[in-house]
């Protein structure tokens, strides 16, 4: 065991770190200093603004392979690169849904033309990548979803009808990649396809409604005889055959780059500022053993996230994936990030309740524990596939 | 950067895991307390002791117990990344000896000085025990038996004391895991023994030696508990395939699944010296001392009333964590710790 990074990683950490400082401020001046949630449509085009100048600098897919717009990082670069982000303070990316959840299904399931074409496009910024698994009957219970895809064998395509709901980002997205029955007569997660669609298509539309947090960040996109052409994307817009959009969809769940939405990077520079915070509010004040005995506590747990994910890494490099565990991973961030979020608000008292980073963090942590299937769903995961509990 | 052991430590962990299954199962563990209720097969007094001895004397055969004495004072001269997997199996068996006390804080420390009193070669081979106390507690595991007795002290801000005290004067006291045998003595004066520095990772090496035995103290409490609840049958089905259950025993399970790696973590900062040791093995043994006894309670709940009886073996690790999350210093007491650490 050596938990130091080596000359390389940490050359590469000060590269990293020099062109954020500088690019992010340059970043900040071109918008006056006034930077909007990223999930509003005036800040979706600031942030936009954000990503291509990370692409054209090669900073936006670090792990990716240089022919796709990446620079062949190692895993570990990968880590290092996030700790940075986070510590300058850098935006969460709106382009996630595309990069971390499309991407590494792509890089595994698409054929060479769909790679060159999506992967590079993707990281550009040219394409905006949503997710379309959720319905307004099948969150959780992703395998009863509805939405339907009929094939057209005359015009070249297929047809779609149904709805998909709760699309973080869809109404300023350009595609929408999610599962379609494709055989009516299926059930669950059987003759489901995973497709990919652009979402100017006639016969599509999308409706942006806010979240809790006061952003219009989701979207419901509805379907209705909308037809999509083979050619709509070079390659095909079925990514991995037809009817295998289950398997497909549920492969990449815990693959090494799933990692990458939940990087300790961003727990663990929460943290530290959490304990800046409390040391500021401690200089004010004066001492609050019971609130440092939480920040302390966040702290550990961001820690703990931090050497877990180094541990994983390795794992995953010498042939022992996570499989299930990633279940008890998002159980551990999600509940973190409410937690160090919830000391915050504490911390700053009345001032809390202003609208302010902390607060907006805090709103955007309630979420974890829903998202990318509920933290319920989660703890029956890892109770039948980690400790093998039976199912009934 | 590799956050794996190294082949040998697992093979090593595993010889060692190979071992306690065999001589130190729950009729072991019974054994060791003084009354031995003994329906399941060990005898109550002298042969109970002996059957207990039984693993300890296995363990040093093996080498186990001189793992962290130089190979000049005769032992395996190893370092804190390769005794802190056989800590976590010295926890997972319940092990009714001093491992951690005798091999990882008080043999490693004699060495360092020098081995003033000639107590060495008995400790590694078995014949005698060691145990340490810290920060001023007076009720000492295994206090009444060992031929070696250490208390470290920290004195206000520091520095950290080690001193071998006179146990002479012990006094058995009945205690709620009774395999401890603790005894109260008195652990404020005796004889100083080596540096502050030395003093300071002998402190280190117990809290993180006993955050290791109580990430395998859960695992044990979970593994019990996995294995009772896919068999016990309510309302026609197992107890296992209700929501309810599953999901206190999967937090369980994320509580070790994160605890571990801060103590391995911890362990490697020791070994390497870094510059964040303190905090890191504060941190590990935090995270294990909760972790541990939240398990203790997910199992017990789903254990139902049998885990509530002295017949089901659970009790005998669920009280072992109690014992440990408060040893070497509570987990409030490494909170503190850190936050000193990170400045606050």
């Amino acid at each position: 065991m050596d938990l130091t990074w080596s000359d390389t990683e940490e050359a590469f950490r000060a590269e990293a770190r020099a062109w954020l400082e500088e690019a992010l401020a340059a970043w900040r001046e071109r918008h006056g200093g006034r930077i909007l949630s990223g999930d509003t449509a005036e800040g979706f085009a600031q942030h936009l603004d954000w990503e291509r100048t990370l692409a054209e600098a090669g900073w936006a897919v670090v792990s990716w392979p240089a022919e796709h717009g990446g620079r062949d990082a190692t895993r570990w670069q990968w880590l290092v690169f996030e700790e940075e982000y986070y510590r300058a303070g850098a935006p969460a990316r709106i382009t996630q849904n595309g990069i971390f959840l499309l991407a590494p299904t792509v890089f595994e399931f698409g054929t060479p033309e769909q790679q060159a074409h999506v992967l590079p496009r993707m990281a550009r910024g040219d394409d905006l990548w949503c997710q379309g698994w959720s319905e307004p009957d099948a969150g959780s219970d992703l395998a009863s979803l509805k939405s339907r895809a009929r094939r057209d064998d005359e015009r070249g395509g297929w047809v779609l009808d149904g709805q998909k709901t709760w699309t973080t980002r869809g109404a300023f997205c350009t595609h929408l990649f999610g599962l379609f029955r494709t055989d009516p007569d299926s059930e669950r997660h059987r003759g489901l396809t995973y497709l990919m669609v652009p979402l100017d298509l006639e016969g599509i539309t999308v409706r942006g409604f806010g979240r809790l947090d006061g952003d219009e960040g989701f979207a419901e996109v509805f379907l209705d005889d909308a037809f999509v052409p083979d050619d709509a994307i070079p390659g095909g817009v079925v990514l991995g055959g037809v009817g295998a959009g289950w398997s497909v969809a549920m492969a990449t769940t815990s693959s090494e780059r799933g990692l990458t939405l939940r990087s300790p990077g961003r727990f663990t520079a929460t943290a530290d500022r959490l304990v800046a915070l409390c040391r500021e509010q401690e200089a004010r004040l004066g001492p609050d053993p019971r609130r440092r005995d939480r920040v302390v506590q966040g702290w550990m747990e961001a820690e703990a996230y931090r050497l877990q994910t180094l541990q994983t890494v390795t794992d995953d490099a010498e042939g022992r994936p996570a499989g299930a565990a990633s279940s008890l991973v998002k159980l551990w961030w999600s509940e973190l990030d409410v937690a160090l979020h919830e000391t915050a608000m504490d911390l700053l008292g009345p001032d809390a309740e202003l609208e302010g980073a902390w607060s907006k963090g805090w709103q955007f942590s309630l979420s974890g524990p829903i998202y990318a299937g509920t933290n319920e769903i989660q703890r029956n995961i890892a109770a039948e596939r980690v400790l093998g509990l039976p199912r009934k | 950067m590799r956050f794996a052991f190294t082949d040998d430590q697992v093979a090593l962990r595993d010889a060692v895991r190979d071992l306690l299954a065999k001589e130190c199962p729950p009729e072991v563990v019974r054994a060791a307390w003084p009354e031995g209720p003994d329906d399941r097969g060990a005898e109550p007094g002298a042969g109970a002791r002996s059957a207990t001895d039984r693993s300890w004397v296995a363990l040093a055969d093996m080498g186990a117990l001189g793992v962290a004495v130089p190979e000049a004072h005769g032992g395996l001269g190893l370092g804190e990344l390769d005794w802190v997997l056989l800590a976590e199996e010295t926890g997972y068996a319940g092990l009714p000896h001093p491992f951690v006390e005798t091999s990882c804080v008080a043999a490693p420390l004699l060495a360092a000085a020098g081995d003033p009193g000639g107590d060495l070669p008995g400790l590694v081979d078995g014949s005698a025990v060691a145990t340490a106390t810290a920060l001023g507690a007076d009720l000492v595991p295994w206090g009444g038996d060992a031929e070696v007795v250490l208390s470290l002290l920290l004195d206000g801000e520091g520095p950290w004391t080690a001193h071998r005290v006179d146990a002479t004067a012990a006094v058995p006291v009945a205690s709620v895991d009774r395999a401890r045998r603790l005894a109260r003595l008195d652990v404020g004066g005796g004889t100083g023994l080596g540096s502050a520095r030395d003093a300071a990772v002998a402190f280190d090496r117990g809290a993180l030696g006993t955050a290791a035995q109580l990430v395998g103290l859960g695992r044990r409490m979970l593994d019990l508990t996995v294995a009772y609840v896919a068999e016990r049958q309510q309302f026609g089905r197992p107890v296992g395939a209700q929501q309810a259950v599953k999901h206190h025993l999967a937090d369980a399970a994320k509580d070790l699944h994160f605890a571990a790696p801060a103590v391995y973590g911890a362990a490697w900062s020791l070994a390497a010296g870094d510059a964040h040791g303190h905090r890191a093995v504060s941190t590990a043994k935090a995270l294990a001392s909760d972790a541990a006894r939240r398990t203790g309670r997910a199992a017990l709940q789903c254990h139902g009333a049998i885990g509530y009886t002295v017949e089901a073996d659970l009790h005998l690790y669920l009280k072992r964590a109690e014992a440990l999350a408060r040893a070497w210093g509570d987990a409030a007491w490494h909170r503190d710790r850190v936050a000193w650490a990170l400045g606050l």
